[in-house]
């Protein structure tokens, strides 16, 4: 499956493919107006790299635009500045882009600034998810600034008039090949206004040769963060700022049927917004709106909603008719299972899960002659915009939105909620308001990581061969559907929902972990049906050369072949590859069927992305994605009764901390010849089948639902 | 609850007005614009409000301002001096130990109380002390490896 027809099978993707409204007036004294003078490189995206960075027209039914995604711009002063539309969410793309360009340029890091996803600095990007920022923004700033260093060539050609090829471009200089002169930028483009643009043909410095790009540079603002200097969205503070706070209706999907506001009212420096089922307040202080929220009386009306408790046989009876769709389909099904030796069926579940990352929702929003700026954590500054402008009925060239970098969001904030309450308080108030969502709010009006179930019916033959391999996933989504091992007859499908029980949508991953967790927890099974080696069996069905590589990379690495077992100890795999990565994960737990305590001891993964851009960061996501996908491979699970969560507080949604952390390990293999894929996500995959491999390896005991041992383990 | 007036704030204290019913971390961040400690749960989980309060860690999303009297309060923002770096917050860098970093000024102060009283500690006593902090994007190996160096340093410091 292409990353096209993944974009359309998941959920809360739709609203991610419309085409840019906005185009940048090409006008070249726009640009100097906005930057200054010098020099300005632009990268277009004609029409094939616009279907790559999301499928923008598909969708629309108009022509794909080529438009511009970034451009460098080197003032006369020689600083060194790129735009780009791309969030940093704690992905470190700001320093992975930055290393490109200072690596085209010759140049310390230091001496390159980004400036990112400001609607108003920045051309249009549709958003920072699906692993898109690494393969397709830093090529694109390693073309640009590739180009801008042959245009700096080229005029300190003319300054020494030399032929260009006999000059050295070295640590932010242009020097003659005797060393006996040189120019900065800064002296080259001083008095310039000059408009490049990048051709495909831009050379790009080759990944062998890198020197900068490829190393483990630090996070480029790091001092920031430690010092507490950094100001996220939710430490934006304006002059006059109101606190904003919102009535939150008493089940999802409930209307409003009366409201009496007298006592909020009264408050001083209190006020109250109600248009249709929108009631909101704004106060001097978070305090003061509260309170105030608090005294309005409100009756809501909802209809009877699903539970948790039937969510599994919900998904399936509610499934879209006219059967599943999305997968590659070969051979027969039929065919496959009559040549088997042995026959599986089982069926795995996933529960809804939430991002909860640690920055909830946060807006400042203020309105100035009609004009609307806002600063909000997003992944999606430009939809963020778009849904301002429509919201507010105004043009998207009066709503500016401002994305600092972000405390995370894992998928989880590609929508803009807190910026349109932000934004209506604050045109009531007619003063800027801040609007920053409680946690309880983050677990229960955000949106969640699809649950799902998935139907496996597989048949082996006695050497390990698969013979059939038919798969259904009902809601969770396309991303990881297709089974990378060579099975002759194999039949993979999605069965969306047409009603869900809860709002949901994009997770890091996607449903790459629900779909990974059912199929290799599978693998083992059948591995264990015809009483192979869980890796063997893997090889033996396996292909894919880089797959390979990750697997034994892996299991060499924690020791898989000779290692103890018993006294409570298991060791489990899992493999897969997504969006241009590899990936293996080896865990090794410790499981007491007397006490149903599980302890992963060890996770090690190995992670092929294609040439590495920053070492020690990637390592840094691998480790990452392990904790994170721990959580919701042993506990985590969102809770829900009639329309309402039932467990929207740190206290009852349990997250993995310090004590859940198992030794980690991640092994880099570093594929030079091969240009980066994104590594945000596909790390996430592998945790939790190998945990679950690894507790049947320990106590014989299978487990098919995530989270696994929500309440320790039951045999 | 009555109106705080005055609050010690990182050596010197600061005058407000603020209701006794708001959060120290309101007052601090809504009032004093010291926006370093953050709000992450509301209910003291998560630890990214941590603040020293006479030299002890505390949840400031949880601390009613009007209870802090006259209690000196550290916040991460007087951790560096003259522009040097506590050894905790050069530790962090070191070993890159966050990602999106909002949990990084929580995870420091309780860091910091935890290295005053454990001058040479084990990985055990530093994953128990800091299990009431959360880092969802899960640098929490990197975390221990920088209060295991810092200890070092602050060791070195005080000898």
């Amino acid at each position: 499956m292409t990353s096209l027809e993944e974009f359309q099978v998941e959920a809360e993707r739709y609203e991610l493919s419309e085409p840019p409204r906005y185009r940048f007036d090409l006008d070249r004294r726009e640009f100097f107006k906005l930057l200054g003078g010098g020099l300005v490189v632009l990268c277009f995206v004609g029409p094939a790299l616009g279907q790559e960075s999301g499928g923008g027209g598909r969708r629309g039914g108009g022509q794909i635009p080529t438009d511009i995604n970034a451009w460098l711009h080197i003032g006369e002063d020689g600083a060194i500045t790129v735009f780009t539309g791309k969030a940093e969410v704690g992905q470190n793309i700001r320093t992975s882009l930055t290393q490109a360009v200072a690596e085209e340029l010759r140049v310390s890091v230091a001496l390159v600034k980004l400036v990112m996803a400001d609607t108003q600095q920045v051309p249009y990007d549709m958003g920072t998810f699906g692993s898109q920022s690494t393969p397709q923004m830093a090529s694109r700033l390693h073309k640009i600034a590739a180009a801008a260093r042959e245009s700096l060539l080229g005029l300190a050609a003319d300054h020494f008039k030399v032929e260009r090829a006999t000059l050295i471009f070295a640590d932010g200089r242009i020097s003659r090949s005797d060393a006996s002169e040189s120019v900065s930028f800064g002296q080259l483009t001083q008095g310039q206004k000059l408009v490049k643009s990048v051709t495909d043909d831009a050379l790009a410095t080759p990944a062998k040769d890198w020197k900068i790009a490829g190393t483990s540079v630090p996070k480029v603002d790091g001092r920031e963060f430690v010092t507490g200097k950094h100001k996220y969205a939710s430490d934006v503070k304006l002059a006059g700022m109101l606190h904003g706070k919102v009535l939150r209706p008493s089940a999802f999907g409930a209307t409003l049927e009366s409201l009496d506001t007298t006592a909020a009212a009264q408050m001083p420096g209190v006020t109250l917004v109600h248009d249709g089922d929108f009631v909101g307040v704004t106060a001097p202080d978070p305090l003061g709106a509260a309170h105030a929220v608090d005294a309005i009386r409100a009756k809501w009306s909802a209809k009877p909603q699903p539970s948790d408790a039937e969510l599994f046989d919900y998904l399936r009876k509610n499934a879209t008719e006219g059967g599943g769709r999305g997968g590659e389909n070969s051979g027969s099904i039929e065919e496959g299972l009559k040549s088997a030796a042995d026959k599986l069926q089982a069926t795995y579940t996933v529960a809804y899960i939430a991002h909860t990352p640690l920055e909830p929702r946060a807006a400042v929003a203020q309105w100035e002659d009609g004009k609307l700026t806002v600063w909000t954590g997003s992944q999606r500054p430009f939809g963020v915009r778009s849904d301002l402008a429509q919201t507010f009925g105004v043009p998207e060239e009066s709503v500016r939105v401002i994305v600092p970098d972000t405390g995370a969001g894992y998928g989880g904030k590609h929508t803009g909620e807190a910026a349109v309450e932000a934004a209506r308080l604050a045109k009531a108030a007619g003063k800027p308001v801040k609007l920053v969502w409680t946690r309880q709010e983050e677990f229960t009006w955000a949106y969640f990581r699809p649950a799902g179930v998935v139907d496996i019916t597989s048949g082996v033959a006695e050497d390990g061969t698969i013979t059939a391999w038919e798969f259904h996933n009902y809601n969770s989504g396309g991303s990881g559907l297709r089974s990378p091992y060579s099975i002759a007859n194999q039949k993979c499908e999605v069965h969306n929902t047409h009603s869900p029980p809860l709002r949901q949508g994009s997770y890091r991953a996607l449903a790459a972990t629900a779909n990974h967790f059912a199929r290799e927890s599978h693998m083992d099974e059948l591995a264990h049906a015809v009483k192979m080696d869980p890796l063997d069996f893997r090889l033996k069905n396996l292909q894919d050369a880089r797959l390979r590589a990750v697997l034994e990379a892996a299991a060499e690495a924690i020791g898989w072949r000779g290692a103890t077992r018993g006294g409570g100890h298991g060791f489990g795999l899992a493999a897969g590859t997504e969006k241009g990565s590899y990936v293996a994960t080896c865990a090794e737990v410790l499981a007491d069927k007397e006490s149903g305590s599980v302890k992963v001891l060890r996770a090690v993964t190995a992670f092929d992305c294609g040439a590495v851009v920053n070492p020690n960061h990637l390592k840094n996501q691998i480790e990452g994605a392990l904790m994170m996908g721990l959580g919701g491979a042993l506990f985590e699970a969102v809770e829900f009764d009639n329309g309402m969560i039932t467990n929207p507080r740190m206290a009852e949604y349990r997250v993995p901390r310090f004590s859940d952390m198992p030794k980690i390990e991640a092994v880099l293999i570093d594929r030079k010849d091969v240009p980066s894929a994104g590594a945000g996500e596909t790390p996430i995959m592998c945790i939790a089948p190998a945990i679950g491999n690894a507790i049947f390896d320990a106590a014989n005991i299978r487990l098919r639902s995530m989270p696994m041992v929500p309440d320790g383990l039951k045999g | 609850m009555a109106n705080v007036t005055v609050l010690n704030v990182n050596g010197t204290d600061a005058s407000i007005d603020a209701d006794g019913e708001r959060t120290l971390l309101s007052v601090l961040r809504d009032d004093l614009d010291l926006t370093g400690s953050k709000y992450g749960c509301g209910e003291g989980r998560c630890g990214a409000c941590t603040v020293l309060l006479n030299g002890s860690p505390v949840r400031s999303c949880q601390l009613p301002v009007g209870s802090v009297g006259q209690r000196k309060i550290v916040t991460i923002e007087s951790l560096d001096q003259n522009g040097q770096l506590h050894p905790l917050q050069a530790a962090f860098l070191k070993y890159d130990a966050f990602q999106c970093g909002y949990c990084t000024c929580g995870m420091i102060m309780s860091g910091v109380a935890f290295l005053q009283k454990r001058k040479n500690p084990s990985d055990a006593e530093i994953i128990r002390f800091m299990d009431g902090n959360v880092c969802r994007c899960g640098a929490y190996q990197r975390i221990v490896a920088a209060i295991k160096d810092a200890a070092k340093s602050v060791q070195g410091a005080a000898q």
